[in-house]
């Protein structure tokens, strides 16, 4: 028994794994605080996309010898200017236009990382690798995610009224457009930091699947915000720990619990649960 | 107060504002970035305590006027003001109220009853948006007044059509603005709850309120409008309710015969 809880512990005598469990969670938290958002507009590949056409910036960056977050951040901008001019100067529809830019972005950053093999691989790229994170980036993923967290905490009645109904927003007085600027310019920010943890595929989960979870538990948007960060916090945190014994790759670890959690609420949550649905169909038949 | 308008014959051109306290919209023409021009050299004046119908068909420009006076599109030409200020400060100064289309609203939104009137306290708050024992009465106060405290702690999307509206009337109310829009308030809802909120807008003019309901529902308007602004590209004509109202102006504006 005692043997099996110190096999247990193992994790926590590393500092690579604390270093990991504790900057996951950081990031998870902060992306599930955005997903609250996403998952409501309709807006959730926006995230994929981001996650995608930032890569050449990490290469980039990693080819000069810059901070990966800057060159992301760039790429980031430059991808937004790219879709904006494409939709301006042509007929295309807007998904059309996202799929096309972001593979183009992510292609040529894949392009990069091959033809001029730096410190980052495209596996790391693609992937994530927490485990390996270098001190540097973990200061940089920390400053990003604290002040994104203070942001959101500071705003988040002002964009919960702009998500719900922008023209009473600005009836209120609020600056709509500043506001939503605010938002993309974090979501891009966590982008670049999800990256380090589960990579630029598992990206668009870590913005969407705590926020669809916590939708189905929660009418109220407050309590949504603050279930979604705890799945979205608790899921990283896990998903490195557990990936320790697994040896598998952390990202895949972490998305696949939070589609774990994804799936009960799903079928069992109280009121928007598919148990739930179907008792209320058969009582409402029954009652007929 | 009233703004004598030379019958009912006006031309597209007699667009000189008079006083207008209220709302004044003067020679607004709106082109889009396509190069749709949907109003172009629109003008009527309104001063508070009234109640104004925006009528037209669809596509008559009506949500574009909407979108000007809520500072939304720019005006290529003309301007609008709103109790004397320009668009951004009058918003800024929480004079307009907003009561949307039961259509442009998510109701599958999880939000609570409460949570969207106290959303209509929100530019009265502190910056955290955190509500006062006053914001809380008027949130109560606002409910109460469209008889909905029971549903308080409903999400919007268990409402029937007629509670949904009044929810957001109470929103509007919570935030206290001089000036509401209501957009196509009467679509999908029942005649009791058509009532009530006809009985409830005529409290506001009564407190000096300036309502403007945007509507191609006809019916209704003689009955509780002061004025009305007829409106097809351009306002045809603008005035009180009597002698816009026609049947040869409504035949104009909803294409009984080309105007040209």
């Amino acid at each position: 028994m005692s043997a099996l809880v110190a096999e247990l512990a193992v994790p926590f005598a590393y500092d690579y794994m604390l270093k990991a469990m504790w900057v996951s969670a950081l990031v998870g938290g902060v992306c599930a605080f955005l997903s609250a958002y996403l998952t409501l507009k309709g807006w959730s590949l926006m995230g994929d996309a981001l996650g995608h056409s930032i890569v050449p910036g990490v290469a980039a960056a990693a080819i000069l010898g810059a901070p990966f977050a800057v060159g992301a951040f760039l790429a980031g901008i430059l991808a937004a200017a790219a879709m904006q001019a494409v939709r301006l100067k042509s007929r295309l529809r807007e998904d059309a236009v996202i799929g096309l830019v972001f593979t183009t972005l992510f292609a040529l950053g894949l392009l990069m990382a091959s033809i001029w093999p730096t410190s980052v691989s495209v596996q790391t790229i693609v992937l994530g690798n927490i485990l390996a994170i270098s001190d540097e980036d973990v200061v940089q993923v920390v400053i990003i995610a604290a002040v994104s967290l203070a942001v959101l905490v500071l705003k988040w009645k002002d964009l919960m009224a702009v998500f719900f109904d922008e023209t009473h927003a600005r009836s209120i007085g609020l600056n709509v457009r500043a506001l939503k600027i605010t938002f993309f310019t974090l979501l891009a920010a966590c982008t670049v930091a999800a990256l380090q943890t589960v990579g630029a595929c598992l990206v668009i989960a870590m913005v969407v699947t705590p926020g669809a979870t916590a939708y189905l538990l929660t009418d109220r948007f407050g309590r949504l915000i603050v279930i979604s960060v705890a799945l979205g916090a608790a899921t990283s945190f896990a998903g490195a720990y557990v990936s320790y014994f697994l040896d598998g790759a952390t990202g895949g670890v972490i998305v696949t619990l939070q589609t774990l959690v994804f799936l009960l609420a799903f079928v069992f949550a109280p009121k928007h649960g598919m148990l739930a649905t179907r008792r209320r169909r058969i009582a409402t038949e029954a009652a007929a | 107060m009233n703004v004598a308008r030379p019958g009912a014959e006006i031309a597209p051109t007699a667009t000189v504002p008079a006083a207008g306290d209220g709302i004044l919209v003067s020679n607004l023409t709106v082109t889009y970035p396509n190069g749709f021009t949907a109003v172009s050299d629109a003008g009527f004046a309104l001063d508070p305590g009234t109640i104004c119908a925006l009528v037209g068909p669809n596509g008559s420009g009506k949500s574009t006027v909407f979108k000007a006076i809520m500072g939304f599109v720019e005006p290529s030409t003309g301007e609008v003001r709103l109790m004397g200020l320009p668009v951004e400060q009058a918003l800024k100064q929480n004079l307009v109220a907003y009561v949307p289309q039961s259509e442009e609203v998510d109701w599958n939104f999880p939000v609570l009853v409460e949570t969207v009137v106290t959303m209509g306290r929100y530019g009265h708050m502190n910056f955290l948006r955190i509500p006062s024992r006053s914001d809380r009465a008027k949130v109560d106060e606002a409910l109460a007044r469209v008889g909905m405290s029971a549903f308080r702690h409903r999400q919007i999307g268990e409402l029937s059509g007629g509670q949904r509206k009044r929810v957001f009337l109470a929103r509007a109310l919570a935030q206290e603005a001089r000036i509401i829009l209501l957009d196509e308030p009467f679509t999908g809802v029942d005649v009791n709850t058509e009532a009530a909120i006809v009985a409830l807008l005529r409290e506001l003019r009564r407190d000096g309120h300036l309502i403007l309901i945007s509507t191609h529902d006809l019916g209704s308007v003689p009955e509780f409008c002061d004025r009305v602004v007829l409106i097809n590209r351009t306002v045809l004509a603008a005035g009180p309710t009597a002698e816009v109202f026609t049947h040869a102006n409504l035949e104009r504006a909803f294409g009984g015969r080309d105007r040209t």
